[in-house]
């Protein structure tokens, strides 16, 4: 690294450029742009990107950042170009379509299919009763069961949902949260069973608890014990797992529930810090779990705005590890990221327009440095893809990688003035939130008192607002509209009796399992429950192996740590 | 607006209500605070409310709209549920029953047939659900 002397004498702007541009630009606005205004007048009195920051008609050396070293080089603090020196260069960002639905089999030949195709990584998609942590015969999952994604009630079902696919040499990404410790029980049950080696699994759980009571709202406890799961995941794949995101911690449901960039990725470092500041409070040296840290956030419609946020985050993140936790070592630092395009932009007319929205929103995240890419299908406002819809998807990231040569040079953007500018602006408004954040008494108080849920419910009003008004054009919507009914695509059927399947497998497994191995293994669960120093994920591991069900298992659970409920805000 | 509260002498009530496992509650915040802001009064139930719970709320507090959003699919399921809880009841409801969410062409169709009398979708612009509404709900008077 370079000595603070050094940095300091490394400016991007000197006064006297600045001074010059200055006039040149205060010339230029004088005799070039007034006349041609009065004679051709700009479409809008202001433009702002899509979270609303104003931007300016362009933008000149003035809106660098001062120092080289705010841009630097790729896989060199801050990270802003990249987290690895050479990015795309090196190896392709990894083409990662989530995939769920039916009975784990089913899903089991779709994930096998995008193999075929092309996929270099699974991410798995799970059914609400799933994703609650209850049983495919709770009474509150009626119509749910492998809906919109993948029912696992049991261990036998998570092997049957990997069958046939080998672990060891494919990553595995699993977007589950209140009961992903429970998954990831299976998942270290299936991997033992098939005696690999933990320590060369490597995948991803969601696991992001925090911003389910922020955004997502599929919670089981309260918030305090269900960190401490969080901090049991985080510490048992330090410990286990070298390779294993414990916890993905998401902007992108911030987004589709109607928060802007800048709030999706600070509200999104804000439970960063509190997840950092609990593992770091457990005795953990953060050096020891931070590399394994990773992060998903959403690529939206605003081109040059996404890809400045990805340049801001990942700034943002290198000074907070290094100079608030004291990081020490680089893998600590660099901020890994999973996109995925924005699905609440996807319109039900004219759907074949989506196929254009989904390709500019993943050249955007590919610009901004994505280390994996979810495209998503044309159809998703209908209803979960076709296996049509997710190979064009597919397709669509492979265009891009291999036919358009963005992935020749790192960070393309950077040095651009709007971008820098852009990227600066929001790292700066990512501060002024988490220090409001902090102000309020953290995250947990801040979601107690309802102030991330309020933002983003204002925001997305006030989006409707304008889409209602045309202000914000939606092609297909509010602009080019069709006369009459639109076109008919093909989407995906849900076999009808799939829901009775699974209900009967699951009770059969119930009635065939070994009574008192199933009874000892919860007794165990409840009482390392009890002990909050404890680490659950053993425990665990064996109720999964006893075939306890999930719906066992958080039922159980409950009754030691409560159940959560919202009092909503609108 | 066409016509708001200010015309009615009675406002209109809306219950607004999320049922099952669903927490796509973007839609339905918006839903309640354009019905708001148009002079309804709006109950909102929250999420993860089952089927029984919700009509039987719908009743008690005598609304004149009762709207149900779902973006997971279960919509059928849902909906056929509640049209039996509904046809169950001691005696006939007066409120008209709308839906909102993401769902296929062909469902809404069927929806229609069971008895929703308007599916919103995620484009309905908020003006037009204002209109859905008011043209729903006769005017009362005390």
């Amino acid at each position: 690294m370079t000595g603070p002397n050094e940095r300091d004498g490394l400016l991007l702007r000197s006064d006297a450029l600045v001074h010059a541009v200055c006039k040149e630009r205060a010339d230029w606005e004088l005799n070039e742009l007034a006349d041609f205004t009065v004679r051709a007048p700009e479409s809008k009195d202001a433009y702002v990107t899509g979270s609303g920051l104003p931007v300016n008609r362009v933008y000149t050396p003035e809106h660098l950042p001062s120092n080289w070293h705010e841009i630097g080089l790729p896989g060199r603090y801050p990270y802003t170009r990249g987290p690895y020196p050479t990015m795309y260069r090196g190896r392709n960002w990894t083409m990662r379509q989530i995939a769920g639905f039916g009975q784990a089999e089913e899903t089991n030949m779709r994930f096998r299919y995008l193999i075929e195709q092309g996929q270099t990584g699974l991410s798995v998609d799970f059914d609400m009763p799933t994703l609650m942590g209850l049983d495919s015969d709770d009474a509150m999952s009626l119509g749910e069961v492998g809906r919109e994604g993948v029912a696992i009630d049991t261990l036998p079902d998570m092997a049957a949902l990997f069958d046939g696919i080998d672990l060891e040499n494919i990553s595995v990404s699993m977007t589950i949260n209140p009961s992903a410790w429970i998954l990831l029980a299976m998942y270290v049950a299936v991997a033992e069973d098939r005696g690999y080696d933990l320590n060369k699994l490597s995948g991803t759980i969601q696991n992001d608890i925090l911003k389910e009571y922020v955004a997502q709202k599929e919670w089981i406890f309260p918030v305090r014990p269900s960190m401490r799961i969080v901090r049991d995941c985080i510490i048992y794949c330090a410990e286990h797992m070298a390779r294993y995101n414990p916890v993905n911690i998401s902007g992108y449901h911030i987004s589709e529930a109607g928060g802007s960039a800048l709030q999706e990725v600070a509200f999104t470092m804000a439970i960063t810090r509190a997840y950092v500041e609990d593992v770091v409070a457990a005795g953990v040296d953060v050096d020891e779990f931070a590399s394994r840290l990773s992060f998903f956030f959403v690529s939206q419609a605003d081109f040059f705005e996404e890809a400045a946020k990805f340049r801001a985050v990942r700034r943002y993140y290198a000074k907070m590890m290094k100079e608030r936790f004291g990081a020490k070592m680089p893998n600590s630092m660099r901020l890994r990221f999973h996109a995925q395009t924005a699905a609440a932009t996807l319109t039900k007319p004219q759907p074949m327009n989506n196929i254009i929205r989904t390709t500019l929103q993943a050249l955007s995240a590919v610009l901004g440095g994505a280390q994996s890419l979810h495209t998503n299908g044309l159809d998703e406002a209908y209803t979960i893809p076709s296996e049509t819809a997710m190979k064009i998807a597919l397709r669509t990231q492979q265009i891009i990688a291999d036919e358009t040569n963005v992935t020749n040079v790192i960070d393309p953007l950077g040095g651009s003035y709007y971008v820098e500018a852009l990227t600066d602006e929001i790292e700066r408004g990512i501060e002024d939130i988490m220090q409001h954040v902090e102000e309020m008494g953290g995250v947990e108080a801040a979601i107690d008192q309802g102030y991330f849920q309020r933002e983003i419910s204002d925001t997305a009003y006030d989006f409707a607002r304008r889409k209602a008004s045309g202000e914000r054009p939606v092609i297909g919507v509010n602009k080019y509209i069709d006369d009459g009914p639109g076109e008919k695509i093909e989407t995906h059927q849900l076999d009808p009796e799939s829901e009775s399947r699974q209900i009967t497998r699951l009770q059969q497994l119930r009635a065939g399992r070994d009574p008192v191995r199933a009874s000892a293994a919860l007794d165990t669960l409840l009482r390392v429950a009890q002990d909050k120093e404890a680490n659950l994920m053993p425990a665990t591991i064996e109720a999964v192996r006893a075939h306890l069900s999930m719906g066992e298992i958080t039922g159980a659970l409950r009754d030691v740590f409560g159940s959560y409920v919202e009092t909503p805000v609108f | 607006m066409s016509q708001t509260v200010s015309n009615r002498e009675i406002p209109i009530r809306v219950m607004l209500a999320k049922i099952g496992l669903d927490g796509h509650d973007r839609g339905v915040k918006v839903v309640a605070r354009t019905l708001r802001d148009a002079g309804m009064e709006v109950i909102y139930t929250g999420l993860h409310r089952s089927p029984d719970q919700v009509v039987a709320a719908a009743v008690q507090e005598d609304v004149d709209v009762l709207g149900v959003s779902l973006l997971s699919g279960a919509h059928m399921s849902i909906f056929r549920r509640i049209f039996d809880l509904l046809d169950a009841l001691p005696e006939p409801h007066r409120f008209t029953l709308l839906a909102g969410g993401v769902m296929p062409d062909e469902d809404v169709e069927e929806l229609h047939r069971l008895g929703v009398a308007a599916v919103l979708g995620q484009d309905t612009p908020p003006e037009s659900i204002v209109e859905t509404v008011l043209r729903m709900v006769p005017v009362r008077s005390r």
